[in-house]
């Protein structure tokens, strides 16, 4: 885990952190490093309901909404944004919205590393609208004072960065639990495999992997 | 939420209708569709909030079903429902999960709005 000033996570919806941040969130809190998480919708366009079916279109948003409070809470997160963008629409919205804001955040709270999905390759239009958001902010920030730049990447491989988070691992697994309605019956069973020592789910879940962005004028 | 009873949901399309009503209408197959099987053509539609107004519609089928909603001018369907509800807020929800209880498809109306942002 790195020293850093400021830990800002934006990510487009309310489970994005769960596998591949939230032991580093619970990690940098533990280390009185302050985090924020910017979250810019609740996830309403999500396709689980539950099995057996417990949410519509209309609840998911609350529910969802109920599931990231209770993630922020297993990570000790205080500094929760809720931006209120709808789900499945960020890449469309007007040039420069995603970005204005991005430079906002990063205005207020001066970071030292910005944390999302890694440009092009978050496979979900709003991952991707989202990463090219911050790509392009960040960009325009001089080179001397710009935050480091650390992606998830769904479609890329051998990540620069990857280090433990096994002491937040009970942290990371309850986050990964708040998400019920997206993840439950998924997790339950690699909750057991994990607990019966599997070393593929283990190397998974106590290790978390950032692809460093570089821009052209570093 | 329950499963669909046909002659339930008849009656609930029938009060609707010659009401102004909002309408929301999905079909989905998810955003990883292609990603998970490059073969997969990944299609979706989506509209909130149109504001409609239906002369008659029916639900056809022994399940899934399919509802059509005839306008003055055009029309309104959806295939693939399953299971409906008429939520707190009054909103009348039609829903269609698929073998995993996924959302696949949804027809919803409501004379309110529904939520936006
Ligand atoms: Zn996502």
């Amino acid at each position: 885990m790195y020293d850093e000033r400021h830990v800002l996570v934006i990510f487009p919806h309310p489970d994005d952190e769960a596998y591949g941040v939230s032991g580093t969130i619970a990690g940098q809190i533990a280390k009185g490093t302050p985090v924020t998480y910017a979250c810019l919708t609740l996830g309403e366009m999500g396709r689980n309901v539950g099995n057996p079916p417990i949410a519509t279109r209309e609840s998911l948003r609350e529910i969802r909404k109920r599931e990231l409070f209770e993630a922020a809470e297993s990570m000790g997160l205080e500094d929760l944004r809720m931006l209120g963008y709808r789900d499945k629409t960020l890449e469309f919205l007007d040039d420069g919205v995603l970005k204005q804001l991005v430079l906002n955040l990063i205005d207020e709270l001066n970071p030292s590393v910005v944390i999302s999905f890694y440009p092009e390759h978050g496979v979900h239009p709003d991952h991707d609208a989202t990463s090219a958001a911050v790509r392009d902010a960040l960009a325009e920030i001089d080179s001397t004072k710009r935050p480091r730049f650390w992606g998830i990447a769904i479609t890329k491989d051998d990540p620069e960065i990857e280090y433990s988070v096994k002491p937040f691992i009970n942290q990371k697994i309850s986050t990964i639990k708040a998400h019920d309605s997206q993840f439950g019956t998924m997790f339950r069973e690699y909750e057991k495999r994990y607990l019966a020592g599997e070393q593929e789910v283990s190397e998974r879940l106590e290790n978390e992997r950032f692809h460093v962005y570089s821009f052209d004028d570093e | 939420m329950k499963e669909i009873v046909k002659q339930d949901v008849q009656t609930i399309i029938d009060r609707y209708a010659t009401k102004n009503v909002y309408l929301h209408l999905e079909t989905t197959n998810g955003a990883y569709a292609s990603h998970f099987d490059q073969s997969f053509f990944s299609a979706s539609a989506y509209i909130r909030n149109a504001s409609v107004t239906y002369k008659q519609g029916k639900i056809q089928g022994q399940g899934p079903y399919r509802v059509g909603l005839e306008l003055e001018i055009g029309w309104i369907y959806a295939e693939g429902l399953t299971h409906y509800v008429i939520n707190e807020n009054d909103e009348f929800i039609l829903m269609g999960l698929n073998y995993e209880g996924k959302i696949a498809v949804t027809l919803q109306l409501s004379e309110q709005p529904f939520q936006h942002n």
